[in-house]
């Protein structure tokens, strides 16, 4: 027999913060509205993401679909309703803190670009190793023993999700210099850090172009099917939505008028009216 | 982060995480030891007292820095807190006799608890009406120190006890020089460590964008506390060493004011720097002892410089900080590390 030596570098950390197993109801939104004065956001919003999926979500300019990330990772507080997520007990999320949210395994990346703009990548990504990490003002200022051992711990952790996404030769870069397309790649890494059970990301390809736009699909992909992590997405491009979820909700208005298969949902009527519709008033 | 790395390599996270790697920066490092070791015996009096106060106000501003330059919650109370770190020790040594070194960490505590209650505007209020908001701080801290009888602190105080720390009665221009100086190392350590630390990411966090900050699990309420209570404390040590240095306590030492000088000290050094925060300092304070003894030389021959030395020193330091806002917003810090990219390259231009 012949030996062959190893040659991808093994990933000592596992990614995924879940404990579920697949196609477990991982995160259910049930009954949800959200209303901002005379706006009606979101009515009634129900959906349920599995674990291992991508889950996509869809629909026009001003359907709901942000709000809907924000009520899951507790930016906005809906009226009504209720947003549940299982890693290792129920957590309610309508009615905690948005850094709760976090701790519990949820993590996202925004529509525009929100990242620590002055700091380093390896920055950034550390701080998605926050909610991992014991913080104790007094051994900080002594830069002593547990604070020290925690750096170089988080460290080798952060260092794979930079060999993952392919960033080593920007680790030491201000991330506001870098180009849009790597910002957000560095977004995803640092969502990526915290190990989430569920992965939220608002149109991670908006604005880039062709190659980046493969780049990030296939980052996407790898994350759900090497590391097992569960994927929420918003994503205009209907081709892209289409390759790579396997599952689709689409929201009009505020409500759900469609939720399945992506075939399924391609062809149903009232998808293509709303986005006909969306067509035609342009 | 210098802009020239190559040729410093890491073979550990542990290196990587050195402050000083290249022997270049340990020896300056070691030259600033040895001008604050040897300054006592190369400055006039007049000079070594002015160096003292740069030490205090050093670690006065480097408090100040965490939180308006690292947090970006903007303060104008700075003042307040030292003089409550001031009161603190000369109250306890007056009444107590307590230790002075107890006497300093009493300070630095009683500052930390006053500056997180005052940072509790900061929850709702950002920017500049934050920065109304901790003024009242500064208003309520003075009027307590006055109105509140029992700490007898309307009038002028005086500490009698001479500072002694384990039998030794620190006396003397240059003995106060190098107990100050050595604080204002120990300051400068601690809140550069702070930064290489989670606890210090999470505040840059804070002031770089505030919601992605919550949503990768940063207390963001927390944290702004955290830094109000951090910077205080810093600002409180500083008051009790002018207290135990001057020996003479006195609320108008503490006005808004200084408050004002602290926040210009960081702006002229350079925002989010700890370093930035002791150039600063020492240019600010350096600055008002040079048109001091300028206006003392020019008297006589110059009656009406003398006369006008408060109103030309407001305008010099207006002029000073507004050129920087121009010309460096990035400060002296920025400057000095320019200057060393530069000499670095030195005798190779680009
Ligand atoms: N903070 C807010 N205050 C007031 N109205 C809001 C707020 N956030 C969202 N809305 C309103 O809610 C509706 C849904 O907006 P949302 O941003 O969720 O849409 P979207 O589906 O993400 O659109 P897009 O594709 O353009 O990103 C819009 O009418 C918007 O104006
Ligand atoms: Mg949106």
């Amino acid at each position: 027999m012949v030996f062959l030596p190893e040659l991808t570098r093994a990933y000592r950390h596992n990614l995924n913060g879940s404990s579920l197993e697949r196609g477990a109801t991982q995160l259910e939104v049930k009954d949800v509205s959200l209303r901002f004065g005379g706006v009606q956001a979101l009515e009634d919003v129900s959906l349920a993401v599995r674990q291992g999926g991508i889950h996509a979500v869809i629909g026009p300019n001003g359907a709901g679909k942000t709000s809907l990330l924000n009520c899951i990772s507790g930016l906005y507080r809906p009226q009504r309703g209720s947003i549940a997520l299982q890693n290792g007990k129920r957590h309610e999320l309508t009615k905690a803190r948005p850094s709760r949210i976090a701790k519990w395994g949820v993590a996202r990346s925004f529509q525009n670009i929100e990242l620590f703009k002055h700091m380093t990548v390896l920055e950034n990504l550390m701080l998605g190793r926050h909610t991992h990490m014991r913080h104790n003002v007094l051994t900080a200022l002594l830069y002593w023993g547990p604070a020290e051992r925690q750096e170089i711990r988080e460290r080798e952790l952060v260092e794979e999700v930079v060999d993952f996404l392919e960033l080593q030769a920007f680790r030491k870069q201000e991330v506001g210099r870098l180009s849009y397309g790597f910002q957000k790649r560095v977004e995803l890494g640092r969502a990526l850090c915290i190990q989430p059970a569920v992965l939220v990301l608002d149109e991670p390809m908006a604005g880039m172009n062709t190659e980046e736009k493969e780049d990030m699909a296939r980052f996407i992909l790898d994350v759900n099917e090497l590391a097992g992590v569960t994927v929420v997405l918003i994503e205009h491009d209907m081709g892209v939505v289409m390759d790579i979820s396997d599952r689709v909700t689409v929201l009009d208005f505020g409500r759900v008028i469609a939720d399945g298969e992506p075939a399924q949902v391609s062809s149903d009527p009232a998808v293509i009216e709303a986005y006909l519709g969306e067509q035609r008033a342009a | 982060m210098s802009t020239i790395t190559t040729g410093v390599y890491s073979r550990t996270y542990r290196q990587d995480f050195l402050l000083r790697r290249t022997w270049l920066e340990r020896a300056r490092l070691a030259l600033v030891l040895l001008a604050i070791a040897v300054a006592p015996f190369l400055l006039s009096v007049y000079w070594l007292e002015v160096a003292t106060q740069i030490a205090i106000a050093a670690i006065g501003a480097i408090g100040l820095n965490i939180l308006v330059g690292f947090t970006g919650q903007i303060s104008l109370g700075q003042g307040g807190f030292l003089a409550v770190g001031a009161f603190t020790a000369g109250l306890t040594a007056i009444h107590t006799g307590l230790n002075p070194l107890a006497g300093v960490a009493l300070a630095g505590v009683v500052g930390a608890v006053v500056g997180g209650f005052f940072g509790l505007p900061a929850l709702r209020l950002k920017g500049l009406y934050l920065a109304i908001a901790t003024l009242a701080s500064q208003v309520i801290i003075t009027w307590s120190i006055i109105h509140l009888s029992f700490l007898g602190a309307a009038e002028p105080l005086a500490i009698v006890e001479p500072a002694t720390v384990f039998g030794w009665t620190v006396s003397g221009t240059w003995e106060w020089f190098w107990v100050i100086a050595a604080f204002a190392a120990v300051a400068a350590v601690l809140a550069t460590n702070l930064f290489r630390t989670g606890v210090g990411r999470a505040f840059v966090a804070i002031r770089d964008q505030d919601i992605a900050a919550e949503a990768v699990g940063v207390n963001v309420a927390g944290y702004k506390i955290l830094a109000f209570a951090l910077s205080s404390a810093f600002a409180g040590v500083a008051g009790a060493l002018t207290a135990y240095r001057d020996t003479f306590l006195t609320w108008e030492s503490f006005t808004f004011e200084i408050s004002i000088l602290y926040l210009a000290m960081i702006i002229v050094g350079g925002l989010g720097s700890v370093s930035g925060a002791i150039y600063g300092a020492a240019f600010i304070i350096g600055l008002q002892a040079f048109l001091q003894e300028l206006g003392g030389n020019l008297q006589g021959s110059f009656p009406s410089v003398q006369e006008n030395l408060p109103a030309i020193q407001q305008i010099i330091f207006g002029l000073t900080i507004v050129l920087f806002l121009i010309f460096e917003p990035r400060g002296l810090a920025r400057i000095w590390q320019r200057s060393k990219d530069y000499l670095r390259l030195w005798p190779f231009r680009y």
